[in-house]
């Protein structure tokens, strides 16, 4: 009886799915291409956020078409590139100020209309991120950090991947949700320095 | 099949889902106090001054055409009827050939019906900060939604014009591109997440969806304005590192009737009160 009854609500829940799909008269890609035209269309510059802003580049295409999950010769193919193009301190030294970094992590302006454009950005990391133990708010967008320098351990490779990694996310994971901060000019090598050492620096307290 | 019917079938179907998935286990709410907090304040709810201002606009004889928008303005309910409007926005409006929230609604009527100009009431859309007073438009919105207090969302999704508003939304909030590669769904695109300790609705789901129409037009207790859907998707398009979207444009048009779409068979409880 309760089989019965099962098969027959889950036949409902089919139909009541089929009358949902029944709806859209256009492609997923069509809708898209309506998107992008309106989007054109209806945006003006404000403040530094220039018209320009709405276009988007290879990577940003390349995640929009395939909704984040590009075929992977694609995916290869760009990852690749934007690993090639982070550039990394010239000094070969990965290392800064965890105390700085801190701060850098706190601090979430940047880029936006109502941001001066010739003030340094922060990095919002915590908005997105657990990193430090004294800081209980946090975002949850981004995995934690908590501990991250101690599991990992403070080996070069690790310095080198974390500095790449915070200047540019999509050059291990294509359509990541974290910005590209070394990329966008959004954080310089010093500031990305200082990062690394909050995150590695066995002294900062992500690592207590 | 008819439009109507068909209308019919995605709201019992958007109901039935929002049923199935209104079991599902909620991540524990960061944000309790302010609701409590929400909770006592609606007992007497701020909103209601400006829905007061907002009738005393509506019906009064205004512009340069001189005519009230009570005798002139159709939300879609039969002429300067509110009853129901807000519920039932976006939705097409065949004289202006456009799918259109409530907001782009009652300005479309401003100009086309009183003689006011659009960029006047585009100049400056939004209460700022250092404003003692909400736009008219505002208030105006605030007076039309009170309008639906307690109904169900019922977006017409079977009008092709609206179905096609809806799809072109949920387009744009997957829509990555600026400095940052954010779309909406960056931030709001799956269950459960927070920006520092704000909890992000994901607007997919019907759960999610609701919490972002709900309470707007709303007051805003940080900086003690009041606010409009319009306002925040602004807001979050700041947020996004985007240009501006341009005010009562169709893009945001798109991304309300998403949202609401999403909300359908679920009650709004009207202008309420926002963090
Ligand atoms: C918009 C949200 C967002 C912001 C802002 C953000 N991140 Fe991330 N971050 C993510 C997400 C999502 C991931 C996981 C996906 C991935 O690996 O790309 C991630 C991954 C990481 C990783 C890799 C973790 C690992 O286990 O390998 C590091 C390191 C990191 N973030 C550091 C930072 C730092 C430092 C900042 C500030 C400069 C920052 N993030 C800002 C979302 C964000
Ligand atoms: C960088 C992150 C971010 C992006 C991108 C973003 N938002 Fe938001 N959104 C927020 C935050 C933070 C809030 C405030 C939540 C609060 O106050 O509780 C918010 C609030 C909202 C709300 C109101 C929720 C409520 O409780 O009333 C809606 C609706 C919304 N966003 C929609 C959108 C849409 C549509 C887009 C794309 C145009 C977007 N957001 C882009 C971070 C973002």
């Amino acid at each position: 009886m309760k089989t019965l009854l099962f098969a027959a609500g889950a036949t409902v829940a089919t139909l009541l799915l089929a009358a949902c799909a029944s709806g859209p008269r256009l492609s997923e890609a069509e809708y898209r291409q309506m998107a992008i035209d309106t989007i054109k269309r209806d945006f003006q510059a404000k403040g530094q956020a220039k018209h320009e802003r709405v276009t988007q580049d290879e990577v940003q295409q390349a995640c929009n078409s395939y909704l984040n999950n590009p075929p992977n010769e694609l995916m290869v193919k760009l990852t690749s590139a934007q690993l090639a193009a982070v550039k990394l301190p010239a000094d070969g030294k990965y290392l800064g100020d965890w105390k700085e970094g801190e701060k850098i992590a706190q601090s979430g302006r940047g880029f936006t209309w109502s941001d001066k454009a010739d003030e340094p950005a922060g990095g919002n990391c915590y908005n997105c991120h657990q990193i430090g133990p004294q800081e209980t708010s946090f975002g949850t967008i981004g995995p934690s950090l908590l501990a991250y320098g101690k599991t990992r351990g403070n080996s070069p490779e690790i310095q080198k991947y974390t500095y790449s990694k915070i200047f540019n996310a999509k050059a291990f994971n294509l359509c990541s949700e974290m910005p590209r901060f070394g990329h966008a000019g959004a954080l310089n090598e010093q500031q990305i320095k200082h990062l690394v050492a909050l995150l590695l620096d066995p002294a900062s307290p992500v690592n207590k | 099949m008819n439009i109507a019917s068909s209308g019919l079938r995605l709201l019992s179907c958007t109901a039935a889902l929002a049923l199935s998935l209104s079991a599902a286990a909620q991540a524990k709410d960061p944000n309790a106090e302010f609701e409590k907090f929400r909770a006592e304040m609606e007992e007497s709810n701020p909103a209601e001054l400006f829905e007061i201002k907002g009738e005393e606009l509506w019906k009064a004889r205004r512009g340069p055409k001189n005519v009230s928008l009570a005798e002139s303005c159709d939300l879609g309910q039969g002429m300067g009827k509110v009853e129901a409007a807000y519920v039932k926005m976006p939705r097409y409006f065949a004289d202006a050939d456009a799918v259109m929230d409530a907001e782009r609604r009652i300005v479309w009527c401003m100009v086309e019906k009183q003689g006011f100009k659009f960029d006047d009431i585009a100049k400056k859309p939004f209460q700022g900060g250092n404003d003692n007073n909400a736009p008219e438009i505002t208030n105006l919105v605030t007076y039309v939604a009170s309008g639906s207090r307690n109904m169900k969302f019922d977006i017409p999704l079977g009008d092709p014009k609206v179905r096609d508003a809806f799809e072109t939304g949920k387009a744009t909030a997957a829509y990555r591109a600026g400095p940052y590669d954010f779309s909406c769904n960056t931030c709001h695109g799956v269950d459960g997440k927070r920006i520092r300790m704000q909890n992000l609705p994901n607007l997919a789901t019907p759960e999610g969806a609701i919490k972002g129409v709900q309470g707007w037009p709303g007051y805003r207790m940080t900086g003690g304005v009041m606010l409009t859907s319009q306002w925040r998707m602004n807001d979050c398009f700041r947020q996004q590192r985007f240009p501006e979207p341009k005010y009562a444009s169709q893009a945001v048009t798109n991304l309300l009737t998403y949202m609401s779409g999403n909300s359908n068979g679920q009650i709004y409880k009207g202008p309420g009160i926002k963090r």
